[in-house]
């Protein structure tokens, strides 16, 4: 074989259709009498219903139905939360449809159902409902105050959860440094370019649901559980899907409302959010309130990390909303060695849209809190940010290392990335232009923040998900069939939403079965078509999914061999596989795959007992997880009498160990890191006193866009993964994670000479204005 | 979300806009589109009936009219950065709809339809006030004509009489010696003014003969620093602490709102900042 075609930057096959828009995304869907559903939301964050009354909206033009929470109350049942993470966890009742209380601004009351769009919203207005207003509870510390108002009767505090290994007191006593800090996670809300949508059909007793989401699978179990539908009645497609993120993990009150309409009118149903009506009700993410301890030696050698978060859920616990802080839990202590760690989290419920996964899940916050800490303490010891790096990280000849979160690592190399990055990057240049401004008190500060990070991807090992009482496994399943004209189907479990599976899997498919890239077709996200799978997220897809994929074709050439053994009347040990092409060893003698695939569909010919079809399923469980890692520099520059942050460069050399296609894996970490930039300097999810969200468009929430990101310079070393046969490490949520504390380190380090330590996120040019103005912040 | 139901006339000439207009006091002009349809889409406004005044040539594109320029009111912010006499008579409006927004917004967003709108943080207001814009506005009673001094009365609330078109503005050109700058303070290049500056300055020999300044932001109408430019003739443009001493009144005359990225204390401090930066750069 000339060239493999794992490596190469394939362009990526579903770009036309979903660049020019030209495909099925749910909006698009047209199906006929097809009815259009607007829905009624609490502007409170927190009241009782006192009285609905839909009826004058029925006499409204084109409406055909109006329903309240009550119309469902018997058969709505309550939205999944699927992580019970702790004996104590408490999992309050989540009506789909508010019946009595609302408990965030946003959460559904009532709905129309017309024969428009328009009709439908219109006709909300005609909707009658009074609320006697509760009190809204909004931030962690007063929830947990005593005698604050209640979001739940069972009280404020939805679990608590510790981990601990090693003696943390032994590390901390006497201790020559120790380090303590808080830290805020702002809550965010994933922007994913496309709205949801969800169209809802009946023929009777079946179901189908096309939705915007990223777990066709798992919402369909969880649907029938919840809906009383049979599963198998209930078919769910993720047709083309414009991003998640995250925020697509779900089991929303829309989809379970869709389909009860659909039942109730024997009609189909469709809803798209608006963008407004989504930035209220998607699930938020991130808002945390983390305080971490390092103890170190007086040489800055940690001796052991103390972890105290306060995580808030919102109203309710969604279907992992516990489950995102606990992923964290394992990251705090990054890539660094240590006798001791203690982690502990109290979950807390509010009057705020629920939080869930959002890029990174967990892993972004734990980085940022390890990240920046260890630069304070390089400030407390006196050394460069990088120097108190080395001095505790595991070095590569160390791996596997099982570190004190109780995870084992089983390779990497951060020496080598580190230098890589840094001579990109022109560290030591940059740092004389730094001393340089800061004797000359140019206005305009240069500050380097650095981020060597790592994270645990390709969720997940299901014995694992197992012991931390996640409710279901983390393995991945794929098909593999090769079609009587030579070419190959590919059926994945997985659910792509932009990250380019089809091209990915191609790319696994040609190298494994000698087919060419271009004849090989993936199916995906639908549960007919493609009937088991765990769905996309955690950066799980290749790593777990693209494995099934690799393993599948194996099956399917051990199975062509024996056919072309039969054919070529020689023992199957005798031939080699090469280009598409099995090859009896010292003859001529050959018979391509695609000869074989037409033998199969004519079973004119087979050997004794072979079933007359080339294709294999295989289901892929990992082991362990896999652990990218990587190290970023960012430059800034801060005007210190504006308090503007401009990023000045940007270098990030990831280890995400083989990769497939290098083009993705860069607009992965394109992506990745400007959300993560997003994180540090513009975004944030504001809630007023009362509970409402005072950014509920974008021209409040501010996700930046490509004029506001600076050139990012990237590159990769590459340790291969030993936890699966490709090498591979995910790469999905890499740049998300490792962005934020450069930049925010950045932005600290600017400031070292106005006695700054930290700027809240995100940095926006008045926070940072103001920690200048007054020091220590 | 979307919008309330509307009827839509389209105007196939001035005089029908006219009549349309005056024939419905729940009427409104669509011009561009760009701040209206966001507010029908949240249902902040209710009009009855929209009328389009997007396909008349007379209110459209650039003319040289002696010793000013007459801008046409929906001329799009695309053709007025883009125009030859802009640029070379009034680069102060051409650097300033530069800013405005992104590409797509620029290709359909008007001229006039920016300085009828009167948002505090809209770019193009502060510009008509420190150039003393003339506005002119047409009904069927004729026209008239209203110094941009007098055209911004509060919140998005202009001296245009209902029923009354803005029909384009004249633009002085200030000649030879002057000098522009705008300056816009923002988070993300689509985003808003947090405070912006419009700053025009005449020197000689390395030293102010006269500025005028005005506020994008400051207030509930755009807002002309005239302390500041009091103290700014005869200052030396290499001398920082006299310059900077000008510039330190002008947030007088303003009201800074407070919102999600400044409060009033900060937006004072950048209109100081910003204000001695837009007049060096004016100057330079
Ligand atoms: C995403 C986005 C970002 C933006 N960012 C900026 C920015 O940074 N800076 C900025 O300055 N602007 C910004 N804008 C607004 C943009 O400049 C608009 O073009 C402008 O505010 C209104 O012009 P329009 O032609 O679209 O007017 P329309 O939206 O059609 O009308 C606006 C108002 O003016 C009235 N009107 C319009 N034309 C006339 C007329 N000739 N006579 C009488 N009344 C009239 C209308 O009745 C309406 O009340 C932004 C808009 C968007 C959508």
């Amino acid at each position: 074989m000339t060239e493999t075609e794992i490596g190469r930057a394939r362009r990526r096959k579903e770009d036309a259709r979903l660049i020019t828009g030209r495909t099925q995304w749910t909006d698009n869907i047209q199906v006929p009498g097809l009815l259009h559903v607007a829905y009624l939301r609490s502007p409170l964050a927190h009241a009782r219903i006192t009285r609905v009354d839909v009826s004058a909206a029925r006499s409204r033009p084109g409406v055909v139905a109006a329903f309240s929470g009550q119309d469902f109350a018997a058969e709505q049942g309550s939205l999944p939360c699927a992580w019970p993470v702790s004996d104590d966890v408490v999992i309050p009742d989540h009506p789909p449809m508010a019946v009595d209380t609302v408990r965030y601004a946003g959460e559904a009351v009532a709905c129309v159902i017309a024969t428009d769009r328009y009709k439908a919203a219109d006709a909300l207005d005609a909707i009658e409902i009074d609320y006697d207003p509760l009190p809204a509870v909004t931030d962690m510390p007063s929830a947990l105050a005593d005698g604050s108002p209640l979001v739940h009767e069972a009280g404020n505090k939805a679990f608590t959860w510790t981990f601990a290994q090693g003696d943390i007191e032994a590390a901390f006593r006497d201790a020559p440094v120790v380090v303590e800090r808080t830290y805020v996670q702002q809550r965010l809300i994933p922007t994913a370019m496309e709205p949801r949508a969800v169209v809802a059909q009946t023929d009777g007793d079946s179901f189908t649901l096309h939705t915007s989401t990223q777990i066709p699978h798992v919402l369909r179990v969880m649907l029938a559980a919840t809906t009383g539908v049979p599963e198998h009645k209930l078919r769910v497609i993720a047709p083309d899907v414009g991003g998640g993120f995250g925020s697509k993990l779900q089991v929303t009150a829309e989809e379970v409302l869709g389909l009860l309409i659909a039942r109730r009118l024997g009609r189909p149903v469709k809803w798209t959010e608006s963008r407004s009506e989504g930035n209220q009700t998607v699930h938020h993410g991130r808002d945390q309130i983390q305080r971490i301890a390092l103890a170190a030696s007086a040489e800055g050698v940690l001796r052991g990390v103390k972890v105290d978060l306060l995580a808030d859920m919102g109203a309710y616990l969604m279907l992992v909303t516990p489950g995102v802080p606990l992923l964290g839990a394992f990251m705090y202590t990054g890539i660094y060695k240590m006798d001791a760690y203690d982690f502990a989290c109290t979950g807390v419920f509010t009057t705020k849209m629920p939080t869930d996964a959002y890029r990174g899940a967990g892993r972004p916050e734990a980085t940022y809190a390890i990240e920046r800490a260890m630069d304070e303490l390089a400030k407390e010891i006196g050394v460069d940010p990088l120097e108190i790096r080395r001095r505790n990280w595991i070095r590569h000849e160390e791996f596997p290392y099982a570190t004190a979160a109780g995870l084992t690592y089983d390779s990497g190399n951060y020496e080598a990335a580190t230098e890589r990055a840094m001579a990109l990057f022109g560290y030591d240049k940059l740092r004389a232009e730094q001393a340089d401004r800061r004797d000359r008190n140019d206005p305009v500060q240069l500050g380097i923040g650095v981020s060597t990070y790592t994270e645990m991807c390709g969720l997940a090992p299901s014995r694992v998900l197992g012991s931390l009482r996640y409710g279901a496994g983390g393995w991945e399943h794929a098909t593999v069939r090769m079609l009587p004209t030579g070419k190959v189907e590919v059926v994945t479990g997985t659910s792509p939403h932009g990250q380019g599976h089809e091209t990915a899997w191609s790319q696994i498919v040609a190298d494994a079965l000698g087919v060419p890239f271009e004849d090989v077709g993936v199916l995906h996200g639908d549960t007919a078509s493609a009937p088991r799978g765990m769905d996309t997220y955690g950066s799980r897809s290749l790593v777990v999914g693209g494995i099934a994929v690799l393993q599948a074709c194996e099956r399917v050439k051990e199975k062509a061999r024996t056919v072309a053994a039969h054919l070529l009347e020689c023992a199957p040990d005798d031939l080699e596989f090469t280009d598409g092409a099995f090859k009896v060893r010292g003859t001529g003698a050959a018979k391509t795959i695609q000869e074989v695939a037409l033998a199969v569909f004519a079973a004119h010919d087979l050997p004794e007992g072979f079933e007359p079809q080339l294709d294999a399923g295989s289901t892929f469980d990992p082991e362990s997880f896999s652990f990218p890692h990587g190290t970023h520099l960012c430059a800034v520059e801060v005007d210190t009498e504006t308090g503007m942050t401009t990023i000045r460069s940007y270098v990030a050399v990831d280890d995400v160990g083989n990769v497939v296609n290098p083009m993705i894996v860069e607009g992965q970490v394109h992506g990745g890191i400007a959300q993560g930039i997003a994180q540090a300097l513009f975004e944030e999810a504001v809630y007023d006193a009362d509970g409402n969200l005072l950014t509920g468009t974008m021209a409040d929430y501010l996700v930046p866009s490509a004029a506001d990101l600076p050139t990012f310079v990237t590159d990769r070393t590459v340790t291969p993964a030993t936890s699966n046969p490709l090498g591979v490490k995910g790469v999905g949520e890499a740049g998300t994670i490792a962005s934020t504390p450069a930049v925010v380190n950045a932005v600290v380090d600017a400031l070292r000479p106005y006695g700054v330590r930290d700027v809240p996120m995100p940095c926006s040019p008045e926070r940072v204005w103001r920690a200048i103005q007054g020091g220590v912040a | 979300m979307i919008p309330a139901s509307f009827d839509y006339v389209r105007a196939e000439s001035l005089s029908e806009a006219f009549q349309a207009l005056g024939a419905d006091e729940d009427a409104k002009v669509l011009a561009g589109g760009q701040s209206l349809l966001p507010l029908l889409r949240l249902r902040l406004a209710y009009p009855a009936t929209l009328v389009d005044i997007g396909r008349l040539p007379e209110l459209r594109g650039v003319r040289d009219e002696g010793d000013h320029l007459f801008i046409g009111a929906t001329t799009t912010h695309d053709e007025v950065l883009k125009s030859p006499l802009v640029q070379t008579y009034c680069p102060l409006v051409a650097q300033a709809t530069a800013t405005v927004a992104d590409p797509a917004v620029r290709h359909r967003g008007t001229f006039g339809g920016s300085l009828a709108h009167a948002d505090p943080a809209g770019d193009l207001p502060a510009v008509a006030l420190a150039l003393d814009m003339d506005l002119v506005a047409g009904s069927a009673e004729g026209t008239r004509t209203i110094p941009a001094a007098e055209f911004f009365l509060d919140y998005l609330e202009t001296a245009l009489a209902p029923g009354e078109l803005l029909l384009g503005a004249r633009v002085p050109k200030l000649g030879p010696g002057w000098g522009f700058h705008y300056t816009k303070f923002h988070r993300v290049a689509q985003a808003w003014a947090i405070v912006g500056v419009a700053a025009a300055v005449r020197h000689q020999d390395g030293v102010i003969a006269e500025g005028r300044v005005a506020l994008t932001n400051m207030g509930a109408v755009p807002v002309r620093a005239r302390a500041a430019e009091a103290g700014l003739p005869g200052v030396a443009l290499d001398d920082r602490t006299a310059l900077r001493a000008a510039t330190a009144s002008a947030d007088d005359a303003t009201d800074p709102p407070s919102d999600l990225h400044a409060r009033p204390d900060y937006r004072r401090h950048l209109a100081r900042v910003l204000t001695e930066r837009a007049i060096r750069s004016a100057a330079a």
